[in-house]
C-alpha cells in the first residue's frame, strides 16, 4: 500500500478518516538555540498493561502474581533485558535497540491523575491535561502549542498543529489551528470491537448473533480477520491489518513532521489496548499490540531521517490494569501502566521509575500497581526541554493546577 | 384506545419514524400517536423545497443535449483521425496502432463533455437525505420512502429524473389519494423509460403497420402484479395484453429543436392501438390517453388492490408477517375512502397490532444509515457518503434490482449485519469525537438494553462505544 507523500491540505481535513496532528508556532527558544525539535504523541487506547509491556524481573513478587503468565528472562520466549531490574517484552525488538542506542527511556509505575476506572475518563484526563475529568474542550498539546511564542516563521499554510486520523485526539484540539491527515489504510471495525459485539448479540439476539457468527467464520477462512487468540503459533489474521495501519499512521505522521516546513508536533491514537480476555502478554494478543508498535516506532525513526536526532516520541495510555491476571486470562482496569519515551532527541537508555513493590498491601487498593510518577510530571519535563515551553505556563494553562508537580528534569538533551 | 409512554415513543420513532435525534423522544413522549398523525397533517409534510433543482423534463434535456455534443465531438475527432491516418503509410502494425489512438481520441473527445447526470442526480440525494435527517419523527418521509419503492423506478436507466421522480410523483401525492398517485406514476417519463413503454407499439397502429417493433407488456403487467392488484389475484395473460394495448402511446415528447420542450409526458396517437379492449371483463372504449386513465382508476379502487396495499405497509411498518386483522382494517380504509393514504397511514398508527408486535424488523440499510446519523444529531448530508453508504451494503439509492423494488423482510437483509459493523465503525471514528455514548443512550435512544448498556460503558473508547451502539439491536430494528 503506497504512501501519502505530501502535506495535509484543508479538504483532507474535511474528509477525515484515521489519526490526526496539529500545528502551532515554531518554538522560538528551541530556534534560538538552533534546534528545530518534533514531538509526537500516540495515545494507546484501552489502557496498556504496564506489567505485560515491561516486565519487574528483579521484583521477588513477580511470578507469584504472574505465574505462567509473567515474562521472564529465560521463558519460552525471553524479554529483553533493559537494567538489572526491568525487562521488555519480547515483541519490542526495535523499541529494545533504542534503548540500548540511548535513544528510548521507559517511565514505569505512572499514571495521569486519574484514579477512577472508565476508560473515557481517562482519556479525557490524558489528553486535556486537566487533573479531573469534565473538562474536555482542548488539550494539553494544543494549548503548549499556543504558548509557544512565534519566532516570525510563518506556516505557509496558516496552520501547524497535525493529527492523524478520522477523529482528531482531544490532546490536539484546541484554539491552535489543527490540520489532519487520514492514513490510507482504514481501521474500519476490529476483531476486538466485533467480539465485543457478538458478545452482546449472544446476550440480546440470537438472529444477530448468528449472523455475525456466520461472516466471522468466512472472514477466518478468506483470512480476512478474526477474533484474536492467546497463539502465536496461529497469528489471527486480524493483525496484519492493524499492524498495517499502525505503520501506515505513524510512517505518514513522520514523514510529514520531518519536512522542512512541515508540522512540528502532532498526534495518532491506537485502539485495541483493552485486554479482558486472553491477554497474552508473552504470546498472544498483547504481544501481537506492542509489535505492531514496535514497527509504527521503526517507521517514524526511519521516516524522520535526520530529524530523528531533534525528535521524541511519547507513547501514553489512560491508565493500566489490574497486577493479577483474572479469571479469564485478561486483566482489569487498573491504575499505574508505563509509557514509552523514544527519539535521537532523549538521553535514553534508563528506566525512569520510582518502583512501589508489588506485595499486595503495597498494591493500590490492593489490585494495581501503585502509580508513584505523576505522568504530567513527564509530560512538562519534556515540553520544557524539548519545546522550550514556559514554565510557569505549564503549570497553570497547558496542566492547569499542577504547579506541584514538578517537571521531570533531563528527559532530553 | 392509547397507551402513552416513553417505550412507545422511541417505538414511533423507530418503527414509523427516521429515528430518534437528540430531544425527540422526550418531544413526543406524552402522546406518540398524536404526534405520528400531527406529523401527517401538517400542510408540507412529505413536501421538500427543491427550488434549485431541474424537472424532470429539464433534467432529461440537459443530459440529451450532453450526449448529442459528445457525439459530435467524437465525430469530429474520428474525421481528424481519419485525416492524419490517410498521410500515414500503409504498414500495417502502425494502422493497429493508429487504430487504437483513434478510439481513444474519440472517446477522450467525448468525454470532454461532462455528464450533467450524476451531479443531478446527487443534488437530489442531497434533498431526499437531508428531508430525512431534518425531519421531526419522519414518518411522511418513510411513507416516501415506501411509496418510492412501491412504484420504483432505477437511476442505472433513467438517472437524471430518479430524484425528480420522486420529487414529482411521489411527495405531492403521498398524503393523498392512491388514484391520483398511481397516475402519476405510470404516467411518469420514468416510469415510461424504465418499464419499457416508450418502446410499445400497438400492432394496429399507425406506426406499428408500419415497423416491425410491437407490444411491449412490461409496464401493463407490473402495474397489476406489483403496483395495484397483486400477483396472482385473478387477471389473465389476455388482461395483460389488453391493458398494454391501451398503454401504448404512452411516451414522452422527443428532445426537439425547442429547448424547453422535450422529456415530458405525451401520448401519442401513432402508436396507440385502435379499437376497444377489454381488461378483466370490462371493455374499455377510446382512442386517447383517458382510455389508460380510466383503466388506471379501476384497478385504484378494485378490492384486491386495497387488501395489496394495506399488506404492503403493515410488512414495511410492522412485522414481516402483519396480523391480519390490521391488514383487514387498513384495507377497509383503503375501499372505504376511495383510497385516501393518509386515512390508512392513520387507520394503521392507531391500531393496537401496529405497536404490539415484537421489535423484530429488521432496518433496511438506508432506513438504518439514516437513524445512526439522526443519533448524532447530524443534520447537512454529502450525498457522496450516503450513497456510498447504501451502495455498500446492498441498497444503492433508487437503484433496486427489479421492478419489485428492495425486500423488506429480514432475511433478505441480516446477512449484510457484518458489513454494517465496518459502516457503523468507520462513521463512529468519523465522528469528531465529541459525541458521547452515553448521551446517545440518554437523550436519543430512550431505552437500551442491559447489555448494551454494559457494552457501551466497558468499550475501550468512544468510538468504539459508539459503534457497539449503532450496531445494538435497539438501532437495527424495530
Amino acid at each position: 500500500m503506497g504512501l501519502h507523500h505530501h502535506l495535509p491540505s484543508r479538504r483532507e481535513a474535511l474528509l477525515g478518516a484515521g489519526t490526526l496532528f496539529a500545528w502551532s508556532q515554531m518554538p522560538r527558544l528551541a530556534r534560538a538555540e538552533g534546534r528545530d525539535p518534533r514531538l509526537l504523541v500516540i495515545v494507546l487506547r484501552g489502557a496498556l498493561d504496564g506489567l505485560g509491556a515491561v516486565a519487574p524481573v528483579g521484583d521477588p513478587d513477580w511470578i507469584t502474581l504472574r505465574g505462567d503468565r509473567a515474562l521472564v528472562l529465560d521463558g519460552k520466549t525471553p524479554a529483553l533485558p533493559l537494567d538489572s531490574f526491568f525487562a521488555l517484552n519480547p515483541a519490542m525488538p526495535q523499541l529494545h535497540r533504542l534503548y540500548k542506542a540511548q535513544q528510548a527511556t521507559i517511565v514505569h509505575a505512572t499514571a495521569t491523575p486519574y484514579r477512577d476506572r472508565s476508560h473515557f475518563d481517562g482519556q479525557d484526563v490524558l489528553e486535556s491535561g486537566f487533573a479531573r475529568p469534565g473538562s474536555v474542550d482542548s488539550g494539553w498539546l494544543n494549548r503548549a502549542l499556543l504558548a509557544l511564542a512565534s519566532d516570525g516563521r510563518v506556516d505557509p499554510r496558516g496552520s501547524r498543529a497535525l493529527g492523524v486520523g478520522a477523529v482528531t485526539p482531544l490532546v490536539v484540539r484546541g484554539q491552535a489551528q489543527v490540520m489532519s491527515w487520514v492514513p490510507q489504510q482504514l481501521l474500519a471495525a476490529s476483531d476486538d470491537t466485533q467480539a465485543r459485539l457478538l458478545d452482546l448479540y449472544r446476550h440480546t439476539d440470537a438472529k444477530l448473533a448468528a449472523a455475525l457468527e456466520a461472516r466471522i467464520r468466512l472472514a477466518a477462512l478468506g483470512g480476512a480477520g478474526s477474533v484474536m487468540a492467546d497463539d502465536a503459533q496461529l497469528p489471527p489474521p486480524g493483525i496484519a491489518r492493524v499492524r498495517a495501519y499502525f505503520t501506515d499512521a505513524a510512517g505518514s505522521a513522520a514523514r510529514l513532521l520531518a519536512k522542512a516546513d512541515g508540522p512540528r508536533v502532532g498526534a495518532l491514537g491506537f485502539v485495541g489496548w483493552d485486554t479482558h480476555i486472553n491477554e497474552g502478554a508473552a504470546m498472544g494478543q498483547l504481544a501481537n499490540l506492542l509489535g505492531a508498535l514496535d514497527g509504527a516506532l521503526a517507521a517514524v525513526e526511519t521516516n524522520m531521517g535526520e530529524a530523528w536526532r531533534e525528535t521524541v516520541v511519547a507513547v501514553v495510555t489512560e491508565f493500566g490494569r489490574t497486577a493479577r491476571i483474572n479469571g479469564t486470562n485478561g486483566t482489569d482496569h487498573g491504575q499505574g501502566t508505563v509509557a514509552f519515551l523514544a527519539g535521537g532527541a532523549l538521553r535514553g537508555g534508563r528506566v525512569v521509575a520510582d518502583w512501589p513493590g508489588l506485595k499486595t498491601a503495597q498494591l493500590y487498593e490492593g489490585r494495581d500497581l501503585n502509580p508513584t510518577t505523576d505522568l504530567r510530571a513527564v509530560l512538562k519535563g519534556l515540553l520544557r526541554d524539548h519545546l522550550r515551553v514556559d514554565e510557569r505556563v505549564l503549570a497553570t494553562k497547558v496542566f492547569p493546577d499542577s504547579a506541584d508537580v514538578t517537571p521531570t528534569a533531563g528527559l532530553v538533551g | 384506545m392509547s397507551r402513552s409512554t416513553p417505550t412507545d415513543a422511541a417505538l414511533a420513532l423507530h418503527r414509523f419514524g427516521m429515528g430518534p435525534r437528540p430531544g425527540s423522544i422526550a418531544a413526543i413522549a406524552s402522546d406518540p400517536r398524536g404526534a405520528l398523525i400531527a406529523e401527517l397533517e401538517k400542510p408540507t409534510a412529505g413536501q421538500v423545497a427543491a427550488s434549485a433543482l431541474p424537472s424532470s423534463g429539464k433534467a432529461y434535456r440537459l443530459v440529451t443535449d450532453a450526449n448529442a455534443k459528445r457525439a459530435a465531438r467524437a465525430v469530429v475527432a474520428k474525421r481528424e483521425q481519419d485525416a492524419a491516418a490517410k498521410r500515414q503509410t500503409a504498414d500495417a502494425s502502425a494502422k493497429m496502432e493508429t487504430a487504437g489512438a483513434m478510439v481513444e481520441a474519440e472517446k477522450a473527445a467525448a468525454e470532454a463533455v461532462p455528464d450533467p447526470g450524476r451531479l443531478i442526480y446527487l443534488d437530489e440525494a442531497r434533498v431526499h437525505y437531508e428531508a430525512a435527517l431534518n425531519a421531526e419523527i419522519g414518518f411522511a418521509e418513510r411513507l416516501v420512502w415506501f411509496w418510492c419503492n412501491h412504484f420504483c423506478i432505477s437511476a442505472d436507466k433513467v438517472q437524471s429524473m430518479s430524484g425528480a421522480y420522486e420529487r414529482e410523483v411521489i411527495r405531492p401525492h403521498v398524503l393523498g389519494r392512491f388514484t391520483d398517485l398511481l397516475l402519476a406514476a405510470e404516467g411518469h417519463p420514468a416510469m415510461l423509460l424504465y418499464l419499457d413503454n416508450t418502446l410499445s407499439m400497438g400492432a394496429n397502429s399507425i406506426a406499428g403497420l408500419n415497423r416491425t417493433r410491437g407490444l411491449n407488456e412490461n409496464l401493463a403487467r407490473e402495474i397489476m402484479e406489483l403496483h395495484t392488484l397483486g400477483v396472482r389475484t385473478g387477471y389473465t395473460q389476455a388482461d395483460v395484453i389488453g391493458f398494454a394495448n391501451v398503454l401504448t402511446g404512452w411516451t414522452l415528447l422527443p428532445p426537439g429543436d425547442n429547448p424547453e420542450h422535450g422529456g415530458e409526458f405525451s401520448f401519442n396517437p401513432r402508436l396507440h392501438e385502435p379499437g376497444a379492449q377489454t381488461i378483466m371483463g370490462k371493455t374499455y372504449d377510446g382512442d386517447d390517453a383517458e382510455q389508460g386513465r380510466t383503466v388506471l382508476r379501476d384497478l385504484a379502487t378494485h378490492p384486491a388492490t386495497a387488501t395489496h396495499v394495506a399488506a404492503k405497509l403493515a410488512r414495511h411498518f410492522v412485522a414481516d408477517q402483519p396480523p391480519a386483522a390490521l391488514i383487514e382494517r387498513m384495507a377497509k380504509v383503503f375501499r372505504d375512502t376511495d383510497g385516501d393514504l393518509k386515512a390508512v397511514a392513520k387507520a394503521m398508527v392507531t391500531s393496537d397490532e401496529a405497536w404490539d408486535a415484537p421489535v423484530a424488523k429488521l432496518k433496511r440499510p438506508s432506513e438504518w444509515i439514516i437513524a445512526m446519523v439522526r443519533a448524532t444529531g447530524l443534520t447537512q448530508a454529502d450525498p457522496v457518503r450516503f450513497t456510498g453508504g447504501q451502495a455498500l451494503l446492498g441498497e444503492r439509492l433508487w437503484r433496486p434490482t427489479s421492478p419489485r423494488g428492495y425486500p423488506d423482510d429480514e432475511a433478505s437483509w441480516i446477512d449484510g449485519v457484518g458489513r454494517r459493523l465496518d459502516a457503523a465503525s468507520n462513521f463512529a471514528e468519523r465522528l469528531s469525537g465529541r459525541i458521547d455514548p452515553q448521551d446517545v443512550i440518554a437523550n436519543v435512544l430512550g431505552s437500551v438494553s442491559p447489555e448494551a448498556k454494559q457494552a457501551v460503558g466497558r468499550a475501550e473508547s468512544r468510538q468504539q462505544a459508539l459503534a457497539l451502539l449503532f450496531m445494538s439491536a435497539e438501532m437495527l430494528r424495530r
